[in-house]
């Protein structure tokens, strides 16, 4: 008998065993829900397949009696433009501060511990403070997400920059490399897809602050609308807006994922790149 | 260009790695050093590069002070790490030319980047890797690693090469291969080597002089107040003929272990005198 740590599945029974918990969810869910409806038909917090399929078609596909939009399609594009708003700036930034900080020894020393310091604040703690200075509209939410994920991912761009064998640093020294020089052929090249990575942590805190956002001041977006409907218990909108974003959030990571192993050949088992 | 080193010391904090460093080495001449295993060989390389600076002591080129950092008249192949994961090989041995002609983008194009290919590749045939040329350097073995990272080194006609156990990790065939190699570029440059390594038959066989790291004093009570020094400077090659040393090269050959090494280097002595 081998180990267990030895006894690995082949790839047909590796997919089912991934599936396995997705459909054993989905059944649990099911069979709560019958019997949860099967005892008050006006159950509202476990709906049945059937009722959210219709909600589903209610904000999916027609459009709104009050405003005349389709609802899930203009909550998407709100709060995917924030979000890409927030987690590109965050990313410029980060870059900048992390490669500046990671190669050059007086900007690491000016900047470092201020970013770690920054990177420690509760960002929702300060969503108020934003919603006073920049009002209750699109900016006060971009710069939640930036303020929660910036630090976090100049301080692993750092962190990066600073793995990269010394060995490579006093190489491209003899090659007669400038500071400058080493930075745009060396360092950059190596840390793009570091950066990716980084971004791709950064998508969860990322969704979370944005939601938290438009839960509180909002007229539009994901997390508004699942807090406003929660007033009438309206689980079968929830639901489904739950997935959703869920979906959504898998995409992109996924997206980045793919983009990362395209664009830089060379990094391919590199790092974690699970 | 010739190197002097003059009463060098390095020491770390109250640690002292290196004491009264003393050698002149003239250009062209490959010398291998060896010593037990965190004797401070690689802090003696570092030195060279201007990597770390001595402690007390001075180290001329041509009679000038060192420059304060590396640059690209000394050429380093370490033992790994030495190549650029995310650049081909062609574009690793291209590197040098480029950053040279280029200063703000450190990249060619055109007329230019044809001509830094060419002198690229042709110098990847002379290491033999010119099928590979397309590659990023984690698909090659690691003998493939060290040989480029010989090109890329040598392709900025350094006047000195400083290698640092490059040879270590590779099996015994390869190795004879890049020695092979080695000799083969040293003689058509006439460059300066200094190479560290741990296996004394290799330093033998590759080098024109051999500098031997060891502790002249000990302190059973603290080993780390007094540092190493060079103990034995043996020429193996003078004037172009080498210098057989065959009581040597016998228990040499036969052995690696330390004592086997400290009876070897007392036979040394004796036949060089
Ligand atoms: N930056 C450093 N700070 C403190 N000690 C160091 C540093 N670099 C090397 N050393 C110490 O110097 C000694 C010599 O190291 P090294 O030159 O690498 O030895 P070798 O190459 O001969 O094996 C070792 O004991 C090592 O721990
Ligand atoms: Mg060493």
């Amino acid at each position: 008998m081998k180990r267990i740590i030895n006894i690995h599945p082949s790839d047909g029974v590796k997919l089912m065993l991934g599936i396995l918990p997705f459909i054993l969810a989905l059944l649990a869910y099911m069979i709560a829900s019958d019997m949860r409806l099967a005892e008050n038909a006006g159950d509202k917090l476990l709906p049945s397949f059937s009722s959210i399929g219709e909600a589903i078609q209610r904000f999916a596909f027609e459009p709104s009696k009050r405003t005349g939009e389709i609802l899930l399609w203009v909550d998407t594009a709100s709060s995917l433009s924030r979000l890409a708003m927030g987690v590109g700036v965050s990313a410029v930034i980060g870059f900048f501060v992390g490669v500046a900080c990671g190669v050059v020894p007086y900007v690491r020393a000016n900047l470092s511990p201020f970013v770690r310091v920054l990177s420690m604040v509760p960002p929702i703690a300060l969503l108020p403070i934003l919603f006073i200075v920049f009002g209750l509209g699109e900016v006060s939410k971009v710069v939640l997400i930036v303020l929660g994920i910036a630090p976090f991912i100049a301080r692993d761009v750092q962190q990066r920059v600073e793995e990269l064998p010394h060995e490579q640093m006093i190489k491209a020294q003899t090659l007669g490399a400038s500071t400058w020089q080493i930075i745009i052929r060396v360092v950059i090249p190596q840390v793009m897809p570091r950066l990716l990575n980084a971004v791709r942590l950064s998508l969860g805190p990322a969704w979370l602050f944005l939601i938290a956002a438009e839960a509180i001041a909002s007229t539009d977006g994901l997390g508004y609308r699942i807090f406003l409907v929660r007033r009438y218990l309206d689980m079968e909108t929830i639901l489904p807006y739950v997935v959703w974003i869920t979906l959504l959030a898998y995409l992109m990571d996924l997206g980045l994922k793919k983009t990362i192993r395209v664009a830089f050949p060379w990094f391919e088992g590199k790092r974690d790149d699970a | 260009m010739s190197i002097q080193i003059k009463n060098v010391w390095k020491e770390y904090g109250q640690r002292v790695i290196l004491e009264k460093v003393s050698l002149k080495v003239e250009q062209g001449e490959f010398c291998t050093l060896v010593g037990a295993s965190g004797c401070g060989k690689t802090t003696f390389l570092r030195m060279l590069l201007a990597e770390e600076q001595p402690t007390r002591g001075q180290i001329l080129i041509d009679g000038e002070a060192m420059p304060a950092e590396p640059g690209p008249d000394r050429g380093v192949v370490f033992q790994r790490y030495s190549v650029f994961p995310h650049l081909t090989v062609l574009q690793n041995v291209m590197l040098g030319m480029e950053i040279e002609q280029s200063p703000f983008w450190g990249r060619l194009s055109g007329s230019a980047k044809k001509q830094a290919e060419a002198e690229a590749r042709s110098m990847l045939e002379s290491v033999g890797l010119t099928h590979v040329c397309n590659h990023y350097p984690d698909a090659l073995s690691g003998g493939m690693q060290q040989r480029l990272a010989i090109a890329q080194a040598l392709i900025k006609k350094p006047r000195i090469l400083l290698l640092d156990e490059p040879f270590g990790a590779l099996d015994p065939g390869i190795r004879a291969d890049m020695h092979d190699l080695i000799l083969d570029l040293w003689k058509q440059t006439g460059i300066t080597i200094f190479m560290v390594t741990h296996d004394i038959k290799e330093a033998f066989h590759l080098g024109s002089r051999l500098l031997v790291f060891d502790k002249v004093r000990h302190d059973p009570q603290e080993p780390a107040a007094y540092g190493a020094s060079i103990t034995y400077d043996i020429p193996l090659e003078t004037k172009g003929s080498r210098r057989m040393y065959p009581e040597v090269r016998k228990v040499v050959t036969v052995s690696e272990h330390k004592a086997d090494r400290n009876s070897a280097m007392l036979l040394l002595q004796k036949e060089a005198a």
